[in-house]
């Protein structure tokens, strides 16, 4: 026999079931414990860019509308930078880059406001599209789904990026670009989510 | 100089699979086509921080956290503590650990929630707390009770406290549940056995531990969960190109 590798196993996952809420955003399960909930607001009142709202819808394998759904997204500043200790690069006071939110119970609508990250630096000096990564649970989801949000309007930017174009099939990497539109003088994106069948979103293992 | 690399492969045999049949709701919402994997970038390295201006300090005490002045929630008194630890069996320090669990009659605070089970007007039923320097946290809390579920007919779902943390990274970011030591209803819960390994299961049951209760007051159970763990060096892949 030879040595034993002593690392430990990750924690395995279980589904975030139908009551996710009471834990992450009690105020939807129907109860006000919390002074503050977390993740309502990404950006902040001092950011920089452009003012925008997201949303969506999330679509299960018989195409109906996933009424359950919690969605955490992870993103950037204008210029670039995440919030975090290991990247170069200082945010405005206030940026927090994380969010949270979760769709209606009614509709499975869901929708955030932010502000439009900037180019983000990958691997080997290689620049990535603006994107929002996303993290998605829900009742059935048996392990948190990982995807990103890119922009329509960053055409040339998506066409270099390497991560969009490491998706084999072209055609499937339409599923992760969020068309946009203009309500009320707000710019919108709309993302939305297919788990399951044809033009499901593409998923990442990160 | 060495500084953290990337995060080890998440081992997905360890993990529940996005399809398992004994699981009804997992049949049409896991995806079909086969995941596509990233090797790590800043948008995966990085996650978001918390402190403690976000939380206050009763947020981990469920036994107050919501009960009326002068009363307490119904149900066996418990305190669930551990440390969250990296797959290199190091502490992951100042992690949001957020909880969420019925009560002891199995009802969830949730207006979605229609069981019989009584409410308990003392026990909201969510938790949240930092953990310390070592990675350690808990909480206090009663035991939730067992509920029965629509999957088959006659399912019920052992008693199990859901565990959300954060991490460092986003790429840690992760939700499970707690289950208890000795409980006979873990063994034919779909939900638990979409977990192939059993192995893996049994890193999900939280043992009593005597040494942690409190003599005349609470009893309590371990619960160590255990986040990916990432390289110390970058060797030739070298993240930002620096
Ligand atoms: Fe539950």
């Amino acid at each position: 026999m030879p040595q034993k590798l002593d690392y430990l196993k990750e924690t395995p996952s279980q589904t975030a079931g139908p009551y996710v809420h009471i834990g992450l955003a009690p105020g939807a399960a129907g109860f006000d414990i919390y002074a503050r909930e977390l993740g309502w607001d990404i950006a902040g009142p001092n950011a920089k860019g452009e003012r925008i709202r997201v949303e969506g819808i999330v679509i299960d394998g018989t195409g109906s509308p996933v009424k359950d759904v919690l969605l955490e997204a992870w993103q950037a500043n204008a210029d670039g930078v995440y919030p975090h200790p290991e990247t170069a690069g200082e945010v405005e006071d206030g940026f927090r880059g994380w969010g949270r939110v979760i769709t209606d119970f009614e509709t499975g609508e869901w929708a955030f406001d932010t502000i439009k990250p900037g180019p983000v630096m990958g691997r080997d000096g290689q620049m990535m599209a603006p994107h929002i990564n996303l993290w998605v649970v829900a009742r059935g989801i048996n392990l948190g789904l990982n995807t990103r949000i890119y922009f329509a309007d960053e055409e040339a930017a998506n066409a270099a990026d390497p991560v969009l174009t490491l998706i084999e099939w072209e055609r499937r990497r339409a599923t992760l670009i969020a068309a946009r539109s203009d309500r009320d003088g707000v710019p919108v994106y709309r993302f939305d989510i297919r788990l399951q069948g044809q033009d499901e979103t593409v998923f990442f293992d990160i | 100089m060495s500084k953290p690399g990337e995060f080890y492969q998440r081992d997905r045999r360890w993990h529940p699979p996005a399809l398992a049949q004994d699981y009804k709701t997992s049949v049409t919402r896991s995806p079909q086509y086969a995941l596509i994997s990233l090797e790590n970038t800043a948008s995966e390295i990085t996650g978001p921080t918390f402190g403690h201006n976000d939380i206050d300090p009763l947020d981990h005490d469920l036994l107050r956290n919501f009960a009326g002045e002068g009363h307490s929630p119904i149900g066996e008194r418990i305190i669930v503590h551990g440390r969250v630890l990296d797959e290199n069996a190091r502490p992951v320090p100042d992690t949001l650990v957020e909880i969420w669990q019925a009560n002891a009659s199995g009802r969830y605070r949730h207006k979605k929630d229609t069981y019989l089970g009584s409410l308990d007007p003392n026990f909201g039923g969510c938790g949240r707390t930092l953990t310390d320097a070592d990675g350690y946290y808990f909480f206090r809390t009663v035991k939730p009770g067992a509920y029965p579920w629509r999957n088959w007919v006659n399912d019920w779902r052992p008693a199990h406290i859901h565990v959300s943390v954060f991490g460092s990274a986003f790429a840690q970011r992760l939700i499970t549940q707690m289950y208890f030591e000795g409980d006979p209803l873990i063994a034919t819960c779909p939900i638990v056995n979409t977990i192939p390994d059993p192995t893996a299961i049994e890193q999900l049951v939280a043992p009593l531990d005597r040494n942690a209760t409190i003599p005349l007051d609470s009893i309590a159970y371990k619960f160590d969960i255990v986040l990916r763990g990432r390289r110390s060096t970058l060797f030739e892949n070298r993240l930002e190109g620096n």
